[in-house]
């Protein structure tokens, strides 16, 4: 055992590019996890991204990627149709979305109206993602705080992989930029993003945007777009977080993974397999 | 053995030079570039996206197409003429079934992987860098694979066993010639494309794969330094 | 058409600026690298901004037309390939890539810049085909402009091949090229609102209202034009892009040089 932690060697350092197919670690002592795989004595990674090294385990946060539609994600959709029952977005992934009736809006919606006084062809909507099957069937909903049909401004397309670093910890990156450039601006967790200002502001922003997705992989990457930012405005920027109300995070605060779909407890638990009854339980009878 | 120095000088397991890029197509999801000799290869991936028609759709896993080009001027000799041929859809065939067993599209059922390549000019192994091209921009577009694919043309010339044979080579009227373009997964030395024209024995089959071996792990790691290079050059651009 | 881009661009065009930043008039900066492919005849490797084209020119023997049996052809095709812009697909070509052929043929070929009687080695039997490929490698707009400026590049430095027993051996170029007689520069003109641009984005042609093309020579001739778009335009606006498109020929053909 103890020969075989001897033989272990790390090839990579932790912040380094990695591809797939490249070898990053030889020996038992390392474990792999997402973005890498174990074959024999080999960890590999199988995603070009960053390296992140949590004490012996090695995993990847992708460089590059294609959005995949993930429930409670808030995203910037494309009405593409307009059908019985609702809507269908665009994604700007390889699943459309349908917007139904009755999550589009708090109003009542009479049978027969003209969708399109609501949402038309071609216009934009920060929604909300509240499930996703098993074969990829996506439904939103625009009932929450800050979902609504955008109106004017520009979208353009960063790569999701980028998505987080756009954002930042907290929202502290697209608050840097709003404040620099005192423009709108909607970051989709699919990578789709709304900007609204003077034109000069957005340029500005949109290349704070893509200075941010090429050096997304280098350290330091906050520190930098404070400075790139305070020398283009002449302004002086303070990284702060998103206040609550403007967070899209709406995850239920103690997020403990998908919501299996069940009964919420406050009804009663199964009974027993043997069939004794449940006594002592703090879930007994139904919640007041 | 009639050839016994190649007609470039090089050595019998010696490439011609590669020259390896990756991010060279903005408007692509991910885009390679393999040049070898004067084999050129541009190649661009669009997707995962939605797969039309609904008919073709896997539902347990997204599809991998690829589509192989060579631009009109890119022949050894007349003009090709543009559209698809008989030969382009056999090796845009064989270039999706030589990248298809890396590919992990588990997670993206219904979907397709477009993969284009554009190739400007062509002096013999042009499907080959095709895949090498391909494998890069694959990585690019952050496509979840356990390796890239690397792949070169292999074979024997009148009796000399040698890798990566030019057009001359190819050619050669002087003596038995076998073109054999092989793609290979480098960490596991699987083969994924294997053709063969001409003639040789089972023997000579065995050489010329045996010594290209370590060609594959050159090809490789001049792929991976073209995905570090794209990142690398971000960072550089930073400290200046 | 993207009604909500078209705002944001009409917008930023009243402050007299564009998305990208540039001035109306002011073009992408051009790269030109001549002679870079080994099988072609004749190429060009040409960049404008993002938009990125391969141009390359190959010589056939063949028989001449019957209603011109002196002269040699001339023979552009422009194709637009889905890798380079995810709006493409494969198939035959459509109109766009049509247009976009047959308007860089007609910029060469109306200049008469080059002397079709000259292709020709024996009349009614034998004469030079002359085939120019525009393929882009990546498509950010204003293919005709550069398509046509890359054909010229690839055209100029473009040699014939020797002539063994009669059959073209492309591997043996001779030192005798295509003489030149001007140099055709197509520039393309577009409508947004009320303002003129040159040199489009892909996203500034698909909010263009109309579209004027005018190639144009070196003593200010026009010797082809082009009108698309949906909108029409009235004489002075036409009048306006004539300008332009000549003013804007005449730096590019510097890049030539």
């Amino acid at each position: 055992m103890t020969e075989a932690k001897e033989k272990s060697t790390l090839h990579v350092k932790d912040h380094d590019v990695v591809v797939p197919g490249e070898v990053l670690a030889e020996g038992m002592e390392y474990l792999p996890s997402q973005g890498t795989y174990r074959k024999e004595d080999k960890i590999y990674a199988n995603q070009t991204g960053l390296l992140i090294l949590e004490g012996k385990v090695l995993k990847t946060i992708p460089l590059a990627s294609v959005y995949l539609p993930k429930k409670y994600d808030v995203i910037i959709g494309k009405v593409i149709d307009i059908l019985m029952t609702g809507w269908r977005l665009d994604t700007n992934s390889p699943y459309s979305a349908v917007l139904p009736l009755k999550d589009a809006t708090f109003d009542y919606i009479k049978k027969g109206t003209d969708l399109t006084a609501y949402f038309n062809l071609d216009e934009y909507v920060v929604c909300k993602i509240f499930q996703v099957t098993s074969q990829n069937l996506v439904d939103v909903s625009m009932k929450g705080p800050g979902l609504r049909k955008l109106q004017g401004g520009r979208i353009i397309k960063v790569n999701a992989a980028k998505v987080p670093r756009l954002i930042g910890k907290r929202g502290s990156m697209v608050m840097m930029i709003k404040s620099a450039t005192d423009i709108q601006l909607i970051v989709g967790q699919n990578g789709l993003v709304w900007l609204n200002g003077e034109p000069e502001k957005e340029m500005l922003a949109i290349e704070a945007i893509r200075k941010i997705e090429r050096e997304a992989h280098v350290p330091g990457l906050t520190e930098r777009m404070k400075k790139w930012l305070e020398q283009k405005t002449g302004k002086k920027i303070e990284i702060q977080e998103m206040p609550e109300e403007e967070s899209y995070d709406h995850r239920p605060s103690r997020y403990n993974g998908p919501r299996r779909d069940g009964p919420r407890h406050g009804g009663q638990h199964e009974p027993r397999r043997d069939g004794r009854p449940r006594r002592n339980s703090p879930f007994r009878g139904s919640r007041r | 053995m009639a050839y016994k120095k190649r007609h470039d000088g090089r050595k019998p397991t010696e490439t011609r030079t590669i020259t390896a890029k990756a991010g060279i197509i903005p408007k692509a999801d991910g885009s390679g570039y393999f040049k070898i000799g004067n084999t050129e290869a541009f190649a661009a991936v669009y997707g995962p996206h939605e797969l039309h028609p609904r008919n073709k759709q896997n539902p347990k896993q997204g599809l991998l197409r690829c589509t192989y080009n060579m631009m009109p001027f890119s022949g050894q000799g007349n003009r090709v003429r543009p559209g698809p041929s008989r030969r382009s859809k056999e090796i845009s065939m064989v270039m999706e079934k030589a990248l298809t067993p890396v590919a992990d599209l588990s997670e993206c059922p219904n979907a397709v992987v477009d993969v284009f390549v554009e190739l400007p000019q062509t002096d013999a192994g042009s499907r080959c860098a095709a895949i090498s091209a391909a494998s890069i921009a694959m990585a690019d577009a952050g496509i979840r694979m356990r390796d890239m694919v690397a792949a070169v043309a292999v074979g024997m010339v009148d009796g000399l066993a040698v890798v990566d044979l030019d057009y001359e080579e190819e050619a050669w009227k002087e003596g038995d010639v076998a073109d054999i373009p092989v793609a290979m997964i480098p960490s596991t030395d699987e083969i994924t494309l294997l053709q063969m024209d001409g003639r040789l024995s089972k023997e000579e089959l065995a050489k010329a794969l045996e010594q290209s071996l370590p060609t594959f792990q050159q090809i490789a790691e001049a792929q991976r330094n073209a995905i570090k290079q794209r990142y690398a050059d971000a960072a550089k651009s930073i400290k200046e | 058409m993207d009604n909500a881009l078209k705002e944001h661009i009409n917008q930023a065009l009243q402050k007299g600026i564009r998305l990208d930043g540039r001035k109306l008039d002011e073009f992408r900066p051009v790269t030109i690298e001549t002679g870079t492919l080994s099988t072609a005849e004749g190429s060009a490797h040409i960049t404008c901004g993002a938009t990125d084209v391969m141009v390359g020119i190959k010589f056939e023997l063949g028989t001449p037309y019957s209603d011109r049996p002196d002269e040699g052809a001339l023979m552009v095709n422009a194709e637009l390939r889905p890798m380079s812009n995810p709006k493409f697909e494969l198939g035959p070509p459509k109109i766009d890539s049509i247009e976009a052929s047959r308007v860089i043929d007609r910029s060469i070929r109306e200049s008469k810049t080059i002397d079709e009687k000259s292709l020709c080695l024996k009349v009614g039997e034998k004469v030079w085909k002359v085939n120019v490929d525009v393929c882009p490698l990546n498509h950010d707009g204003n293919l005709i402009d550069i398509g046509g400026l890359g054909a010229i590049a690839a055209l100029k430095t473009a040699r014939f091949p020797k002539l063994v027993d009669d059959q073209p051996d492309y591997h043996q170029l001779t030192k005798d090229g295509l003489k030149l007689s001007c140099i055709p520069i197509p520039v393309t003109v577009v409508k947004i609102g009320k303002n003129f641009l040159i040199d489009p984005t892909w996203d500034e042609m698909s909010v263009a209202d109309a579209r004027l093309t005018v190639t144009s020579l070196e003593d200010g001739k026009l010797c082809a034009m082009q009108k698309g778009g949906d909108a029409p335009l009235t004489i002075e606006e036409i009048d306006s892009m004539v300008d332009l498109a000549v003013k804007t020929a005449k730096e590019l053909r510097k890049k030539l040089k």
